[in-house]
């Protein structure tokens, strides 16, 4: 059985994914992005870096911290029938909020309320269509990079200003979700497969609670209610290995925020109790062996 | 007895100790400089700064 791992660099994730793999017996491949070379017009019998042929690969594991290159590489190799882990069209949804409210909204699954505009006038407007506070975001980003709360429109109309003079034209992509008035606290949900492996409270004073941004982590409970919301976002996104930001509503329902499709997770095993690298590589070998995959 | 291999620091040159299990290129944080470093060679050592996180970084 021939695995590769795919990433940017080696964080302490792929180190537990590797060695979850090498306790299986298997020593995969470690492809670093950087080294990527596609002929756009061949097929999987190129090489890959690591000299194999991408087609002798029973399994493609994509971990780039690289939004862009995993999609591109994720593209190029399920059209060549190569099996990943995610799956573009999973890694594709995730990776933009906008497409990800659109796949939830398709499958009914509860979440904010969210709008798109491309123009600060129209964008002022579907802020006040949602009310204050609200929380403008970034299309595609992540580690709560640039995700703002307005509170009222002077500084609503301070941040359109702001966003509309950077450069890059992501940034003119205006997506605005409804504030959650959450408890000083979100979940962090690990979904692998049809199960939700375990979750966390990230808790932190902070509006935002992101680990990444000083959230403190410890055990959520995965009851029936949890299990089941983001097993169906999930499903609404194509499925695979996936992180699910969760807010509690004040009025005790349960929201899917954002989805993620290269989780991190090296401060949930110890929480949680779940040895998660092991639980994503028994998953990621059974849709080899059972074929579960597209 | 045990070696515990080092490298410099290629920011500030202060010794930069290699954790046992260390991959290639793992990241690694100089505790003198606090720099974020890759390990871009096992045998011999060698430290680069890490790259820049780009804006499309994430997960």
């Amino acid at each position: 059985m021939r695995v590769a791992i795919l990433l940017t660099h080696i964080r302490p994730e792929e180190k537990l994914l590797i060695t979850a793999f090498e306790a299986r017996g298997i020593t995969p491949d470690v492809i670093l992005d950087r080294d990527f070379n596609f002929d756009l017009l061949g097929d999987a019998t190129q090489p890959a870096p690591s000299g194999v042929a991408w087609g002798e690969y029973d399994l493609v594991l994509e971990r780039c911290i690289s939004t862009s290159r995993g999609l591109y590489a994720l593209s190029i190799l399920n059209q060549w029938g190569v099996h990943t882990l995610n799956s573009y069209h999973t890694a594709s949804i995730c990776g933009d909020k906008v497409q990800t409210t659109l796949a939830l909204a398709r499958a009914d699954v509860p979440q904010p309320r969210a709008r798109v505009a491309f123009d600060e006038a129209h964008a002022l407007d579907a802020i006040e269509e949602l009310g204050y506070p609200a929380v403008l975001k970034p299309a595609i980003g992540s580690w709560g990079r640039l995700v703002a709360r307005m509170n009222d429109r002077d500084s609503a109309e301070a941040l359109l200003e702001h966003r509309q003079v950077l450069g890059d034209y992501n940034y003119h992509t205006y997506y605005v979700q409804e504030f959650v008035h959450k408890p000083s606290r979100d979940i962090r949900a690990f979904v692998v497969g049809n199960q939700t492996i375990c979750a966390i409270y990230r808790t932190s004073p902070h509006w935002i609670t992101n680990t990444a941004r000083g959230g403190q982590a410890s055990n959520c409970p995965v009851t029936p209610e949890l299990n089941d919301l983001c097993v169906s976002a999930a499903r609404a996104v194509g499925g695979g290995i996936l992180a699910m930001d969760v807010f509690e509503t004040p009025d005790g329902g349960l929201v899917i925020n954002e989805i993620n499709h290269t989780m991190e997770f090296k401060n949930s095993s110890a929480p949680t109790g779940v040895n998660i690298a092991d639980e994503v590589v028994a998953y990621a070998l059974s849709t080899i062996t059972e074929g579960a995959f597209a | 007895m045990i070696t515990v291999r080092t490298a410099p620091c290629p920011v500030c040159e202060a010794t930069v100790n290699i954790p046992a299990d260390a991959m290639q290129n793992e990241l690694i944080a100089c505790a003198d400089c606090g720099s974020e470093l890759e390990i871009i060679n096992l045998n011999p050592i060698e430290l680069d700064l890490a790259p820049d996180v780009e804006e499309d970084w994430g997960e």
